[in-house]
């Protein structure tokens, strides 16, 4: 039974392990991420914010990959309502 | 005295504190409810609002609160012998600090696990919350000279850890790169890390680095005040996974490990204190014992900082509301047992009387360099460990903790200067941020002395200003507990007695500054004077709104807005 149970509690300590290594840092990293997140909007909305994109024709199809955070984006931003006319989310 | 009939006496008073009096405290004034849904089930968000294992989230809560400052403390405070220092930990733990990081945690989980500066504001007003950032501006600014000067004296008095130190940060470096590059097994790395760390001990132990007396003109202390600033502002600057990140883990674990050793050690060697219990002849140019020693150990007895980590992420992170009896108090417990090593260290690792004396020959004189000395002793009768390299791996332990925090101290300040300067208007980088915080912390640093010691004399101000932050959380669950018609003499009297001192100790450094003629820390005295009565002001504005108010139910709490996360 000793035998059973040794690898549980081996993988349990891992866990904490990984919980301790991880957790102080997480919110940094979460971040970091929507940082990343939020240039990589930028870009793709970047003609309709009025700045030359020469890759438009791609950076089209990218619309609908980020168009779910485009609410959490414009009000992280300061602005209230939808700063572009094609795009409302509220 | 044996060190270890005093060790047991106090590990008995401390743990009596948490099974009898933390009890007292979580069932008769916080009134945890095992059912009371936390932030952390509430607001879970993956990211800071996670529930977590109550142990593993005390590992954290005691790591992050643990560091250098409760080995400095009490290894300097022992210069009015080893009672006043013993009494003030036990006693300031059992019933100040414990309650406090309790208050703290329970504070902010009834409040959907907001910071003490959110807090501040809705239950002091608005200029609650710019004294929080008044205080915190001021006690980050001295940690960071404080413990550049710390880790100098060190390098400089033992010269075997120069190696292990700077080594410290490759090894970091590398368990960064193999978790994140390599993806390997974390259990695997912790031990290879932890093995290359003592490896490096062993080599520094061999090869001990000495600097010539003059530097590029600097003397050595000062040329690693210097060197240590410019790395804080590099490694600040750095993403947190490559090196802050595996350097906070690694030394989580030394924390575990340097705690083991050092009371093996007493346990095993139980050598004999050769300091007297209260000294009676201390050295010329020492404050009065009173208000002094109450703001020399801040960290041990009863810190402000706790606060901010109870209320900063493990609030967030608490699975159930009873957890918090274990995380918070349990946590200072185990500060007061880090406090109350240092203070067996500093005093039993001696011969005699008067080796003891030679070395705390003068006020902010002994402290940490003590405490690696005397603890090398104890640690060599005890486990065998030849002398030079327990200093070595004691001296390495303590500049580890005190680097980390400088690392982070340094990277909260730029976030600090940054919001300050968004107040005025200007956007300020990164870059220019760091450069900021490293001229002021520098300018601290030499500016009262111009070897780069006035990091010691800075303390008991560290100390002051930290117990003010203490004060000013008290004043915040005294408040609260009063809305609530709870039993609040617990926490006022703990509150008033912290404030007096705390203000009193000010008062008395003025006198020592100005006849020293320091102006710099002069000034600082003022400016923390100032923020100390208004403190005071607040909390009884605050105290006497909240006794005559409206009676504040459970169900009040569930209606507080959501945290702002928006804070770093």
């Amino acid at each position: 039974m000793t035998v059973g149970r040794a690898p549980g509690r081996l993988r349990a300590v891992a866990a904490g392990l990984r919980e301790f290594y991880v957790a102080p840092y997480r919110r940094t990293f979460a971040r970091a991420r929507r940082d990343e997140d939020d240039l990589f909007m930028v870009v793709v909305l970047a003609d309709a914010l009025g700045v030359p994109n020469p890759v438009a024709a791609h950076t089209l199809e990218l619309l609908p990959a980020v168009y779910d955070r485009f609410h959490d984006w414009h009000r992280r931003m300061g602005m209230e309502r939808s700063p572009l006319d094609s795009m409302s989310c509220c | 005295m044996n060190s270890l009939v005093l060790a047991v006496i106090g590990i008995a008073m401390v743990l009596t504190g948490y099974a009898l009096y933390s009890k007292h405290l979580a069932t008769r004034v916080y009134k945890l409810s095992p059912t009371a849904p936390t932030p952390a089930h509430e607001m879970a968000d993956g990211v800071d609002y996670v529930p977590t294992n109550k142990y593993v989230l005390w590992g954290h809560h005691f790591t992050s609160v643990a560091g250098a400052a409760p080995i400095v403390g009490p290894a300097i405070a022992v210069i009015w012998g080893w009672l006043p220092a013993f009494l003030w930990v036990t006693i300031g733990t059992v019933f100040f600090a414990g309650m406090h990081d309790l208050g703290a945690l329970w504070a902010s989980v009834r409040n959907r696990g907001q910071s003490i500066g959110t807090l501040s504001g809705r239950y002091i007003g608005a200029r609650g919350r710019n004294l929080f950032l008044v205080v915190v501006f001021l006690l980050l600014l001295m940690v960071n000279a404080a413990f550049a000067v710390v880790i100098s004296g060190l390098l400089v008095s033992t010269p075997t850890s120069v190696i292990p130190v700077w080594g410290a940060i490759v090894v970091a470096l590398l368990v960064g790169q193999a978790i994140y590059r390599g993806r390997l097994n974390l259990p695997a790395v912790s031990v290879i890390g932890v093995l290359a760390l003592y490896g490096l001990i062993l080599v520094g132990d061999r090869v001990p680095v000495v600097l010539p007396d003059s530097v590029l003109g600097l003397s050595p202390a000062a040329f690693w005040v210097l060197v240590l600033f410019l790395y804080a502002g590099v490694a600040s600057l750095l993403p947190v996974w490559m090196l802050l990140q595996p350097r906070d883990y690694i030394n989580g674990l030394q924390l575990f490990i340097g705690l083991g050793i050092l009371y093996a050690a007493v346990a095993i060697a139980s050598p004999s204190i050769v300091a007297p219990a209260v000294n009676t002849a201390v050295p010329e140019g020492t404050p009065s014992i009173v208000p002094l020693l109450f703001v020399t150990i801040a960290c041990g007895a009863i810190s402000g900082f706790h606060g901010m980590v109870s209320s900063g992420t493990s609030s967030k992170q608490l699975d159930r509301e009873t957890d918090a009896r274990f995380v918070g108090y349990f946590g200072a417990v185990g500060e007061g047992m880090l406090a109350l090593g240092a203070i067996i260290a500093a005093t039993a690792g001696y011969r005699t009387l008067a080796d003891w004396e030679a070395v705390y020959s003068a006020f902010g004189q002994g402290g940490v360099a003590a405490f690696v000395e005397g603890g090398s002793t104890i640690v060599n009768t005890g486990l065998g460990i030849p002398p030079s390299l327990s200093a070595t791996i004691l001296a390495t332990m303590a500049v580890l903790f005190a680097a980390t925090t400088m690392d982070t101290g340094v990277r909260l300040q730029r976030f600090v200067v940054q919001e300050v300067a968004d107040l005025v208007g200007r956007r300020v980088g990164k870059g220019v941020a760091t450069l900021v915080v490293l001229v002021v912390g520098m300018g601290l640093a030499f500016g009262a002395g111009a070897d780069g010691s006035g990091g010691m004399l800075i303390w008991p101000l560290f100390g002051t200003t930290n117990q003010l932050l203490a004060g000013l959380t008290l004043s915040i669950v005294a408040v609260i507990l009063m809305r609530k018609r709870r039993p609040v003499l617990p926490v006022l009297v703990p509150l008033v007695f912290v404030l007096v001192m705390s203000v009193f100790a000010a008062v008395v450094q003025v006198g020592t500054f100005y006849s020293t003629g320091n102006w710099l820390l002069l000034g600082l005295d003022l400016v923390i004077i100032v923020a100390a009565l208004w403190v005071v002001v607040e909390a009884g504005v605050a105290m006497s709104r909240a006794r005559t108010g409206p009676v504040e139910t459970d169900e009040d709490d569930r209606r507080v807005p959501a945290a702002d996360t928006t804070e770093r």
